[in-house]
């Protein structure tokens, strides 16, 4: 059936169909930028801005690729990897079970809510020079950092996930013969899920932070260290190759974390997620 | 004669008082019922009158302040796991598939996996969601969701199906639908049912008995029977004597108490 342009369907007409746009035209776009950014960056350099401030990407290249095949990049990248996963997992594993124990006890969160809220406060910057003091230069500190990152990220999406649980769905199961067990793994821990994944999504990025800041105050290895050991040398080269490096840590466990959001949280319709990659 | 033997529920006394900031509000006041075994009971009232107080009550989510609620001859927190509840709104688990949130009771209840699945795909037959099984709720539309709420209460065979305004959010037509399909279910399981609606034609069509509860304080104004026989047309069933008669008492009753009710709301 040919449809013809009636006077009525003439405004609908007007109006264009949204073109639709496949994932592969977004993916096209994003290395049309990235040339164009990466480009603009190298005819600058040397041309419009002297090398010296901001290097240029071809010898940020050769740099990573020496780095990474003849140089030292597998001890620090472990350093560094070992404080932020170290870290996050001791964090997130506390914020968790305290998250759950909290969001079923209202006394208890009401007690310590001061607390909470007061240490969370305190910039980490902060107490990292204590750290130092206190546990030493090695990798200690940097866990101890990075803990106290994840651990409120954690806790505070926990316990908001347990809080916001729908009272129907608990009184149902209860009903239906739940007892609290069942009630925990089967109905809280589930619809708290979506929360308590924005957490780790959110406190990824913040473990690494924590590591880099940490290598940054005391340290003698890291990715973190290595980074503040070229721009004390004015080797803005070596600088901007060990935050390229932080760059494609961060992309790719932002990558794995939405693949396995993806599979965990399937139940939900697709939805774009909103401001969880800006941490 | 000796109803002991065919009742099924029992409501003695029964009185819930919640205390508010400007005292204490009673929802519900002496209220006597007896519920046979098998029986199809609607309950209608104004908003307000306490109509869900009394479900959450044989639930046992809330405990009344006085009397006693006996579910064959036992109090109803010994009671717990031989009720199936429908809630007005829909309360599927979203993180579950549609066959998954039937067998959810039967897991509960160690029921083994296969044998879990074989009775919730069959419930789900019977109220014609078969290939929908694999769909989360999310992707349902709000009948399907119902019907799924409706299977997952009886899933695991309880003595009594209680359902709050279940149709309330449905569009007429699968409204019809559902009530259709609801009878043909009750039909063949012969469960006993108490169903709350503020819907006076849906209570008598559905009904063996329709009780009508008072505004504020709740209790049981009139108890009627309907005489319509079953099986029943609901699409058809306006052309029955009885219907008419019912819904004109019936329609009295709950004018004078939605009246009251209504002076009830502005006072407050």
């Amino acid at each position: 059936m040919k449809a013809k342009k009636s006077p009525m369907k003439s405004t609908a007409a007007s109006v264009k169909p949204k073109r639709f746009r496949s994932k592969r035209d977004v993916l096209i776009c994003q290395i049309a930028l990235s040339v164009i950014l990466i480009g603009a960056w190298q005819f600058a350099s040397g041309t419009l801005i002297d090398p010296f401030w901001i290097s240029r990407p071809s010898d940020i290249i050769v740099y990573i690729g020496n780095w990474i095949f003849a140089g030292d990049f597998v001890f620090h990248f472990g350093f560094t990897m070992a404080a932020t996963f170290i870290g996050f997992i001791t964090g997130a594993v506390s914020g968790f079970f305290l998250g759950l124990l909290l969001g079923r006890a209202e006394f208890w969160a009401k007690v310590l809510d001061p607390f909470l809220v007061a240490i969370n406060g305190i910039p980490r910057v902060a107490l990292a020079p204590l750290f130092v003091v206190w546990f030493g230069i090695g990798l200690l500190p940097k866990i101890v950092l990075v803990f106290t990152l994840v651990f409120f990220v954690i806790f505070y999406n926990t316990y908001s996930g347990v809080k916001s649980v729908d009272r129907n769905y608990i009184d149902l199961a209860w009903v239906m013969g739940a007892d609290d067990s069942v009630l925990f793994r089967k109905v809280i821990l589930p619809a708290a899920m979506p929360y308590i994944f924005l957490g780790i999504k959110l406190s990824i990025p913040y473990a690494l932070i924590g590591a880099i800041i940490g290598e940054f105050v005391a340290s003698s290895a890291g990715l973190g260290w290595k980074i503040q050991v070229e721009t004390s040398l004015y080797n803005t080269t070596g600088t901007m190759g060990g935050l390229v490096i932080l760059m494609v840590i961060v992309m790719l466990m932002n990558w794995a974390l939405e693949r396995l959001e993806q599979k965990i949280l399937s139940w939900r319709p697709q939805q774009r997620s909103a401001g969880a990659d800006i941490a | 004669m000796d109803t002991t033997d065919t009742t099924l529920l029992e409501f003695r006394g029964v009185n819930k008082a919640y205390p508010t900031r400007d005292g204490e509000v009673v929802a519900v006041e002496d209220l006597d019922l007896i519920v046979r075994d098998g029986e199809f009971l609607t309950i209608v009232g104004p908003s307000g009158c306490g109509k869900s107080t009394v479900l959450n009550m044989l639930a046992g989510l809330e405990n009344p302040s006085s009397g006693s609620i006996l579910l064959n001859g036992r109090s109803v927190s010994e009671n717990r796991m031989k009720i199936g509840y429908v809630m007005q709104s829909d309360n599927l688990y979203p993180w579950r598939t549609l066959v998954q949130n039937v067998e959810f009771p039967l897991e509960i209840r160690g029921v083994p996996a296969k044998k879990r699945r074989e009775i919730a795909i069959d419930y789900l037959r019977k109220v014609k969601l078969d290939g929908f099984e694999d769909k989360y709720p999310y992707e349902l539309s709000g009948g399907m969701k119902q019907r799924g709420n409706i299977v997952r209460a009886l899933s695991f065979s309880p003595d009594l199906l209680i359902m709050d305004e279940p149709f309330g959010p449905l569009d007429a037509q699968t409204r019809l639908l559902l009530q259709v399909q609801l009878l043909e279910l009750w039909r063949e399981e012969k469960k006993t049912v108490i169903f709350i609606t503020h819907d006076l034609p849906e209570a008598i069509a559905l009904g063996d008995r329709v009780m009508v509860m008072s505004a504020r304080p709740g209790r049981a104004k009139s108890i009627l029977d309907v005489k319509i026989p079953r099986p029943r047309d609901i699409a058809h069933i306006h052309e029955h004597e009885n219907y008419r008669e019912l819904l004109s008492v019936l329609g009295d009753q709950l004018a004078e108490e939605m009246q009251v009710a209504s002076a009830i709301k502005m006072e407050a």
